[in-house]
C-alpha cells in the first residue's frame, strides 16, 4: 500500500525545519575579529612581546581543552573557537612584561579549573579569562601589576590619578599609556564594540548600565563631582570599557533576561566604582564582574519574563492549567 | 507610525517568490481518494458510509462525533472501498473512509441559504456545521465551536488571519488576489453574526498588492478595515496576530473569544462563504507545492483526499531527489516518510527541500547567548524550558512557563547551538496535556 513506488525514506525531524545561519563558531570568531583592534594597538604599544604573550596564552588555552577533551575521552570541542576567545582575553589582560609561563599557566586555569571542569563550554560560572586573570594577581601579584616597560616608566593612568598626579587625557584615550595589553586603547575597543553590535553578537544594554552608572557613581562619591577630565580619564584607563564590552557581555555569564542585564549592567557599575573609589588598588574591573557572574543565577531567577498574556499577579496560575 | 505587530519573532528566508505569482490550478482527483476521520481538534468524526455504498461528491461520509468536531465530505463520487486504518501525515495511523473514483462527477444537490442577509444567527450557523469547516491554517479547529461564543455580544472583532506569516507559503496569497470577493464575503458573514463586531483584514506588509486590493474592496464598508502588519514570523500565529491588531493579550488558558475575538483564516472564510451561499460543503482546498526540490512550485486547488503523490506528479515531479519532505510551512509543518498519505481539511502546502538543514546541524551545548528568549514570541525561556525537559523536571517546566508555548519553532531557528529547543519543549507539553486529560 504506501510507499510501493520506491523505498526512497526521507529525513524527519520536529519543526522547525529551517534554520538561521549562526552557529557558537561563528560568534566566536565575530569576538576575535572584534578583539583585533586592541590587539593591534596592544602589539604597537608594547612591541614584540605583547605578540608572545598573546601566542602563549591563545595556544595554551586551546592545547589545554584539546588535552584535557583527548584525556577524559570526550567530543573534541576546540573548533568552537571559544577557548581561543579565552586565551585572547586573559592576554589582554596581562601586563606585557610577564614571564611567559605565569601566561600559560593563566590559560590553563582559565581553561581547566574554570571552564571544563565545570563541564565545558556553557556551564562555568564565571568568565574563564577573568577568573584566570584573579588567579594570577594572587598567586603572582608583583608580576600582575608590574606596568614597567621600556615604553612606559611610570605607573598606570589610574594609579597615577589616584596618587593625585596629572594625566594626558589625550594619551589615555588613543591607548598611549602603560597597563595591561589590551586595555589601553579606548579607540581600539570602542571600534570592535562598534562591530559586535553592529553584527548583533551583543547590546547596550549590559555596557551601557554598566558604564552610566559607574559615571554616576564617579560623580557622587568620587570626589571630584562630574570633572569631564576626571570621568574621562576613569572611562579610558584601566580595563572599564575592555571588561564592560568584551567580558561583562560573555554570553554564559551574563543573565539571559533583559532586566536582569539591567540589574547585573548597574550592579558592576555600583561594584567598579566602590573598588575604585574606595578600595585600596585603583582597578576594579575583574572583581566587579567575577561578584556580578555570581549573581546571574539569582538575578535570572528574579527577573523571569512574564508569559505573554499573564500579568505578574497570575503567575502561580501557570502551574494550575484550566 | 508605530507598526502593527509583536515582540520577539524571526526573519526566516521567505523563499515565496517561487511560487507566489503562479494562478491557483483546478486538480483532478486520481483513481483511490482516502479521508481520515479525525482531520481537526476534537473527537473523530463517525463514518455513516459503508464498504461498497455509492457516494456522490458533496456526499456527507462521516458524521461529527460531538460538538467540538466536524463531518466530512466525499470530494468525488465513487464507492466506498474500506474503512480502515491509514497513514496520515503526522505518521500515525488514522481510522480512515478510502474511496475509489469513478470519474462521473456526479454531485448531490446542494441547499443554499435562500438569502443570508435574511437568515437567523442558527441557519447561518448550522450552514457552516453542516459544511464541515474547521480552521484552515492548520490547527483544525472546527470553525462553528469558534463561532458560537457563551456570549455573542461581546465580540468586538472579527479577524480575518491574512498574514501567511510561514515561509515558502503562498496559498493564502493567491487566495486573496484571485477570490476577494468571497473573503468579503465570508468576513461580512461573520459580521453578521455578530453585531458589535468590527471586521479587520490582518495583511503582513509583504503582500502590498493583496493589502491595496482588499482596501480597494473594502473602502464603502465601515465595519471591515484592512491592516497591514509587520512582516515577521509568527504574525500569524493566534495570540500574536489578536495583540497586533487589537492590543489586546491572551494566553493559553483564553479563547480569543475571552478578549472579544474571532480569528479565521482566509481559507476558511472562503468556506464559510461557499457553504452559506452555494450550501457546498469542504471538499477542496488550496495547496502550494514548493521547495527547491520541487521542478514547477505552484498553487493548487486540490479535492481533499488526494494523496500527495498526486499532487506532487500533477506538478511534474522532483527536479532533484528532496533530503526532506514536509506538509505545511517550514517552521510548524510536518516531516513526512512518504508521499502516500492522504491531503487534509489543514494540508497548506508540500514543501521539498533538496537539504534537510536539521539533519545539517549538529546540536552544541548552549551558550546561554539569550537569542531564544529575545525571539520568544510567548515569553518564555526557550532554554530553561529544553533543560527541565531534558531532566524531566516538570515543576520547573510548568513554573517556567512551559505551557505558554506555542510551538512556533522560533527558539530553534535562532540556536546557534542548534539546540533541537522547540522539539524538547513540545514533547514535554504533550506529556502534560495527557496528565491533565487523565485528571
Amino acid at each position: 500500500m504506501a510507499d510501493n513506488t520506491n523505498q526512497t525514506t526521507y529525513k524527519v525531524s520536529s519543526n522547525p525545519h529551517v534554520r538561521s545561519k549562526a552557529t557558537t563558531g561563528g560568534i566566536m570568531l565575530m569576538v576575535i575579529i572584534a578583539l583585533m583592534p586592541a590587539t593591534g594597538f596592544g602589539i604597537y604599544n608594547f612591541g614584540l612581546r605583547a605578540v608572545f604573550v598573546i601566542c602563549v596564552c591563545v595556544a595554551s588555552a586551546v592545547l589545554s581543552e584539546f588535552l584535557f577533551n583527548l584525556i577524559l575521552k570526550r567530543k573534541q570541542s576546540i573548533f568552537d573557537l571559544s577557548a581561543v576567545v579565552t586565551g585572547l582575553l586573559l592576554a589582554l589582560n596581562l601586563p606585557v612584561s610577564i614571564p611567559l609561563w605565569m601566561a600559560g599557566l593563566g590559560s590553563f586555569f582559565a581553561i581547566v579549573v574554570v571552564k571544563m571542569l565545570f563541564g565545558g563550554i556553557g556551564q562555568n560560572f564565571m568568565n574563564p579569562a577573568l577568573g584566570a586573570r584573579c588567579f594570577l594577581v594572587i598567586s603572582f601579584p608583583a608580576a600582575m601589576t608590574n606596568f614597567v616597560t621600556d615604553a612606559y616608566t611610570g605607573a598606570t593612568p589610574l594609579a597615577a590619578l589616584k596618587a593625585g598626579e596629572n594625566i594626558n587625557i589625550f594619551d589615555m584615550i588613543i591607548g598611549r599609556t602603560g597597563g595591561t595589553i589590551g586595555e589601553t586603547s579606548l579607540v581600539a575597543i570602542i571600534i570592535g564594540a562598534c562591530f559586535l553590535i553592529l553584527m548583533g553578537v551583543i547590546d547596550l544594554i549590559i555596557p551601557g548600565c554598566y558604564i552610566v552608572t559607574f559615571v554616576l557613581f564617579l560623580g557622587i562619591f568620587g570626589q571630584r563631582g562630574f570633572d569631564p577630565a576626571f570621568i574621562t580619564a576613569h572611562l579610558a584607563g584601566g580595563g572599564l570599557m575592555l571588561g564592560a564590552f568584551f567580558m561583562a557581555t560573555d554570553y554564559v555569564t551574563r543573565p539571559m533576561t533583559k532586566w536582569g542585564q539591567v540589574i547585573y549592567g548597574v550592579f558592576l557599575g555600583i561594584m567598579t566604582g566602590v573598588f575604585r573609589v574606595f578600595g585600596p588598588s585603583a582597578e576594579g574591573v575583574s572583581y566587579s564582574i567575577i561578584l556580578g557572574n555570581l549573581l546571574v543565577p539569582l538575578i535570572e531567577k528574579f527577573t523571569r519574563p512574564i508569559p505573554f498574556g499573564f500579568k505578574r499577579s497570575e503567575l502561580k496560575k501557570l502551574k494550575g492549567g484550566k | 507610525m508605530p507598526r502593527f505587530t509583536f515582540s520577539g519573532g524571526v526573519h526566516p528566508f521567505e523563499g515565496k517568490e517561487l511560487s507566489k505569482d503562479k494562478p491557483i490550478t483546478q486538480l483532478k482527483a486520481g483513481k483511490i481518494l482516502v479521508y481520515p476521520v479525525s482531520q481537526h481538534i476534537g473527537a473523530p468524526a463517525t463514518p455513516i458510509v459503508n464498504v461498497g455504498d455509492r457516494v456522490l461528491r458533496g456526499q456527507m461520509i462521516a458524521e461529527a462525533g460531538g460538538f467540538v468536531s466536524a463531518h466530512i465530505f466525499s470530494s468525488v463520487s465513487g464507492t466506498v472501498k474500506a474503512i480502515e486504518s491509514r497513514r496520515v501525515v503526522t505518521g500515525d495511523s488514522v481510522n480512515s473512509i478510502v474511496i475509489e473514483n469513478d470519474f462521473l462527477d456526479e454531485e448531490v444537490k446542494y441547499n443554499p441559504l435562500m438569502d443570508w442577509n435574511l437568515a437567523s444567527r442558527e441557519e447561518i450557523l448550522d450552514a457552516v456545521k453542516g459544511a464541515g469547516i474547521v480552521g484552515m491554517g492548520g490547527a483544525g479547529f472546527p470553525t462553528h465551536v469558534k463561532l458560537s461564543p457563551k456570549e455573542p455580544e461581546n465580540i468586538t472583532y472579527i479577524i480575518a488571519n491574512c498574514a501567511e506569516c510561514e515561509p515558502y507559503l503562498t496559498s493564502d496569497y493567491r487566495r486573496m488576489l484571485e477570490e476577494p470577493e468571497k473573503l468579503i464575503g465570508g468576513m461580512k458573514i461573520l459580521l453578521r453574526l455578530f453585531d458589535n463586531a468590527h471586521g479587520i483584514i490582518a495583511i503582513e506588509e509583504n503582500k502590498p498588492d493583496c493589502i491595496a486590493l482588499l482596501k480597494k474592496l473594502t473602502h464603502d464598508d465601515k465595519r471591515i478595515t484592512v491592516k497591514g502588519v509587520y512582516t515577521k514570523y509568527p504574525q500569524g500565529a493566534e495570540r500574536m496576530l489578536i495583540h497586533a491588531t487589537t492590543g489586546r493579550r491572551i494566553n493559553s488558558t483564553m479563547l480569543p473569544a475571552d478578549v472579544g475575538c474571532i480569528v479565521d483564516n482566509v481559507d476558511t472564510l472562503v468556506a464559510i462563504y461557499n457553504a452559506v451561499v452555494y450550501g457546498k460543503p469542504l471538499m477542496e482546498r488550496i495547496v502550494t507545492v514548493t521547495g527547491d526540490a520541487v521542478s514547477d512550485p505552484k498553487n493548487f486547488k486540490v479535492p481533499i483526499g488526494m494523496s500527495y503523490q498526486e499532487v506532487l506528479d500533477a506538478d511534474g515531479g522532483f527536479k532533484v531527489q528532496p533530503e526532506k519532505i514536509i506538509c505545511g510551512g517550514p517552521m510548524m509543518g510536518f516531516s513526512m516518510f512518504g508521499l502516500e498519505v492522504p491531503t487534509t481539511k489543514t494540508s497548506t502546502a508540500l514543501l521539498a527541500f533538496e537539504h534537510d538543514e536539521v539533519a545539517a546541524s549538529e546540536p552544541s551545548p548552549c551558550i546561554k547567548c539569550g537569542r531564544c528568549v529575545s525571539v520568544c514570541p510567548g515569553r518564555v525561556m526557550p532554554s530553561v524550558l529544553a533543560d527541565a525537559a531534558e531532566h524531566g523536571d516538570m515543576e520547573k517546566f510548568l513554573e517556567y512557563g512551559g505551557m505558554e508555548c506555542c510551538e512556533c519553532g522560533c527558539c530553534s531557528f535562532i540556536c546557534p547551538a542548534k539546540r533541537q529547543l522547540t522539539q524538547n519543549i513540545k514533547s514535554m507539553r504533550k506529556i502534560e496535556l495527557a496528565n491533565r486529560r487523565k485528571k
